[in-house]
């Protein structure tokens, strides 16, 4: 399968957009009507055991490089159940282009329809500038369940610079707005003791569920640099910091354990 | 307005409770994160470009006259740990008994009525300058120190850290505080147009895990 380019800007960065929209049919089954990538944002649909639809997000080439707008955006039509995953870790790249490169991610979960959003990890490598941008929007009954990871540098080296800000909505009301800067241009005390630590895997786990709203979770810690807290709304968020990736996964893994029944 | 209405409202000695909270440096200092006055820097420049600079853009926005109730839920949204929460209703409760007290006005009164147990803490002080007629930008000073003024007094405490040493990690951080006093201000300006979505959301990851962890201890000296 051909996949476009992606559209060339005049400063040499690449803009392109991936489009993903899964809608339940009349058996409950979802289908994706709406599949589509271009340039370095592939997207191929995973065979289903269940009545999810499952798509995986895969790296078609090197991005986001400097000056780079990559968009993603995933729909869950009425109903419909969407998983959504990634092949590779995404790399943050330095550019030809000096601008900063830009990651957008736009996610809607319409009413009483579920999406998890998981994908392999963001790594951000020495040179690099990269802002990126999460919103979910659900309605009425729709669940959410969202991971993100940042990882700070390839093996052994200083991160490039990086702010990545995460709000979840639900049916219009600010569930969850969470800014993180670090890197080279983050503002001080970015990898000192209130915030990293020298920490290089930070990770976000959101569950966004109806019954959350009455039955709110106990907060829990996942052992020294992990918390499990429940959000003020029908959510909780597991925070996390690890000294690596694998360790970062671990800990997020068991937190879905605990939430995700 | 009188300029010393502020160092009043400023003043560490201000009936609102804040002694008692330690901003994170608690679960910092038992977690061997803070061991010395320059870890302790380290740790409130964190703060202050972090929870420090929302908190002072909250109570700018909540000084010009934004809707605090809606200021309110955008601070839930932007304090994702609910022990952080409790502690900010906590102060703001406290806060509104002392700006009663002191600047009473029909806001501050409204406000009461509508959140019994406190609203977040950096609303409640942008509306209490806003009743003692100070400005946005003398609100955005008060909670951006506030931010480091209260890690350092409790460093002093739980180190027996030099009082000198913690006194001059504040004067050094004078030039970070004016610009989170200057961004915060600026993002404030833009919420009667933008809306709350224009406040930063800045975040601080071992603040919020450390602040669970904390909650959880048994015996501590400081209630955050």
């Amino acid at each position: 399968m051909s996949v476009p380019a992606g559209q060339a800007q005049a400063d040499g960065g690449l803009r392109a957009t991936a489009r993903i929209r899964a809608e339940a049919d009349a058996r409950g089954t979802s289908r994706l009507p709406v599949l589509d990538g271009e340039g370095p944002l592939a997207v191929r649909r995973i065979r289903s055991a269940g009545r999810e639809a499952r798509v995986a997000l895969v790296g078609a080439m090197s991005a986001p490089l400097g000056g780079d707008r990559l968009t993603v955006s995933a729909e869950a039509g009425p109903g419909a159940r969407l998983d959504v995953t990634s092949t590779a870790a995404t790399i943050a790249l330095p550019g030809q282009s000096k601008r900063p490169a830009h990651y957008d991610v736009r996610l809607s979960v319409e009413e009483g329809a579920e999406l998890r959003w998981l994908p392999e990890q963001l790594i951000s490598a020495n040179g690099s500038e990269l802002r990126v941008t999460t919103r979910a929007e659900l309605a009425s009954g729709a669940r959410l369940l969202l991971r993100e990871e940042q990882v700070l540098g390839r093996a052994g080296e200083e991160p490039g610079g990086l702010t990545s800000r995460l709000t979840v909505r639900c049916e219009g009301r600010v569930l969850l707005d969470q800014e993180l800067a670090c890197g080279p241009g983050a503002p001080g005390g970015w990898d000192g003791p209130a915030a990293l630590a020298g920490h290089r895997a930070i990770g976000q786990l959101v569950v966004v569920r109806p019954d959350l709203a009455h039955a709110p979770v106990q907060p829990q810690m996942l052992g020294e640099l992990a918390a499990l807290t429940p959000l003020a709304g029908p959510g909780l968020l597991v925070t996390a910091v690890a000294s690596d990736a694998l360790r970062l996964r671990r800990v997020l893994d068991e937190a879905v354990r605990r939430v995700v029944p | 307005m009188n300029r010393a209405t502020l160092l009043v409202l400023a003043d560490g000695r201000f009936p609102a409770g804040g002694h008692a909270h330690s901003g994170g440096a608690e679960a910092a200092v038992a977690a061997g994160r803070i061991k010395d006055a320059a870890d302790l820097a380290e740790f409130c420049r964190g703060r202050l470009h972090t929870s420090g600079l929302v908190a002072a853009a909250l109570a700018a926005a909540a000084a010009v006259g934004v809707d605090p109730l809606e200021l309110d839920e955008a601070a839930d949204a932007r304090t994702p740990s609910a022990a952080l929460r409790t502690a900010a209703r906590k102060l703001g409760r406290q806060m509104m008994r002392a700006a009663r007290a002191t600047w009473p006005s029909a806001e501050l009164d409204a406000l009461a009525s509508v959140r019994p147990k406190g609203a977040h803490q950096p609303v409640v002080l942008g509306l209490a300058a806003r009743s003692a007629g100070l400005g946005p930008e003398d609100a955005v000073y008060v909670a951006a120190y506030e931010s480091v003024s209260g890690p350092a007094t409790a460093v002093v405490r739980l180190l027996s850290l030099d009082p000198f040493d913690a006194t001059a990690v504040l004067a050094r951080l004078a030039p970070d505080l004016d610009r989170v006093a200057a961004d915060a201000a600026e993002c404030a300006r833009r919420v009667p147009i933008e809306g709350v979505d224009a406040l930063p959301a800045s975040s601080a990851p071992l603040l919020d895990i450390g602040a669970e962890a904390h909650a959880a201890w048994a015996v501590r000296l400081f209630a955050s």
